[in-house]
């Protein structure tokens, strides 16, 4: 089985690389001491089972397993006990190594990612349904006129106070509505709420900052609840 | 009070000294720079990245034996959560138990 270890603690690293460099199953293909790193690599390469920690400063282990599409077999290795619960609420975690790990705990956590990788060679990948609308605008009540504006042209929707203000390539219009209204409006493969108070077009991003995105002119802020699913949508090299 | 040592890391080494060699060059770099960390966080009042940091050490009180220690440092950082520095000064004595058994190393 091919592997990697995210932690960003190179002595847990190399205790785990230790590890594996003793079970002739296990192929060890790179360690990374942050989640972002890890990211990019796996964009490219397929892994059988990760080692992840936890607690990683600006992207936390959960973080990055809701960043990927497909995720391979996840070993947790962690400082803290009390995650346990969470952790066995995603289906692709198959062990919980609680820091420091003897060799035992970590042969009984590896015959479970060994059962549960070769019970899914044999699984068919499903292909996600392909969207059938092609509607490509919508339209906004201002001042009694119903205002044409197309999906593509906007760049931020930002919600103050009762109303929602838009705002495309070319002008901004001022509605009386909710952010949650207009997200059900916005098609998924564009649009993205990032914040409470904002969704973008993720086709208008500029760059990205830890908390932010620029979008044109505009930096929009991005919660820490909403960062995982925006770093899904990215094309990362 | 309970001392440091290497018996996890002896364990886990077993005959390779190249690898108990390369985690006690390890200790010796990562463990000064964690506590110098920790301790410009508490300075700075940073409760909840002083905790993350404790969180951090703990694994290496661990690493070094400190079994006791070790449930200080779990309830110091659940403290340190909630902006509490009950047990600061008992946790910093463990860590320069630490920093001078690793120094010795």
């Amino acid at each position: 089985m091919n592997c990697i270890i995210i932690d960003d603690e190179e002595m847990a690293r190399v205790i785990i690389a230790q590890m594996i460099d003793n079970q002739s199953e296990l192929n060890l293909i790179e360690s990374f001491s942050n989640a972002i790193q890890a990211i990019k690599f796996l964009n490219q390469n397929e892994v059988d089972l990760i080692f992840l920690d936890i607690h990683m400063p600006d992207f936390t282990g959960f973080d990055f397993i809701q960043t990927l599409k497909n995720p391979p077999k996840i070993i947790l290795v962690t400082s803290d006990k009390n995650f346990a619960i969470e952790a066995f609420e995603y289906d692709c975690i198959v062990d919980y190594l609680v820091k420091p790990i003897t060799e035992d705990r970590f042969q009984k956590a590896l015959q479970k990612a060994t059962a549960t990788v070769m019970s899914n060679f044999s699984k068919i990948a499903t292909k996600q349904p392909v969207s059938e609308d092609t509607t490509k605008e919508f339209y906004v009540n201002i001042d009694r006129r119903l205002i044409k504006i197309e999906f593509e042209s906007v760049k931020v929707v930002e919600a103050k106070g009762d109303y929602i203000h838009i705002k495309t390539d070319t002008k901004n219009y001022i509605v009386h509505s909710t952010l949650k209204k207009i997200e059900d409006k916005l098609p998924n493969h564009l649009f993205l709420k990032v914040h409470r108070s904002f969704i973008i077009n993720t086709q208008k991003i500029i760059d990205i900052e830890d908390n932010s995105v620029l979008i044109g002119k505009e930096v929009v802020p991005v919660s820490r609840a909403n960062r995982p699913e925006l770093m899904k949508r990215l094309n990362l090299l | 009070m309970e001392k440091p040592n290497l018996t996890y890391i002896e364990q886990l080494a077993g005959d390779n000294s190249e690898f108990k060699t390369k985690m006690i060059a390890i200790l010796k770099k990562e463990l000064p720079e964690e506590i110098a960390v920790y301790k410009s966080q508490m300075q700075n009042n940073n409760w909840q990245e002083a905790a993350q940091s404790v969180h951090k050490l703990k694994h290496k009180v661990s690493i070094l034996g400190l079994e006791k220690s070790y449930y200080l440092a779990e309830t110091y950082e659940e403290n340190l959560k909630n902006k509490v520095s009950t047990f600061q000064n008992e946790f910093e004595i463990v860590l320069e138990a630490m920093l001078n058994f690793v120094q010795t190393l």
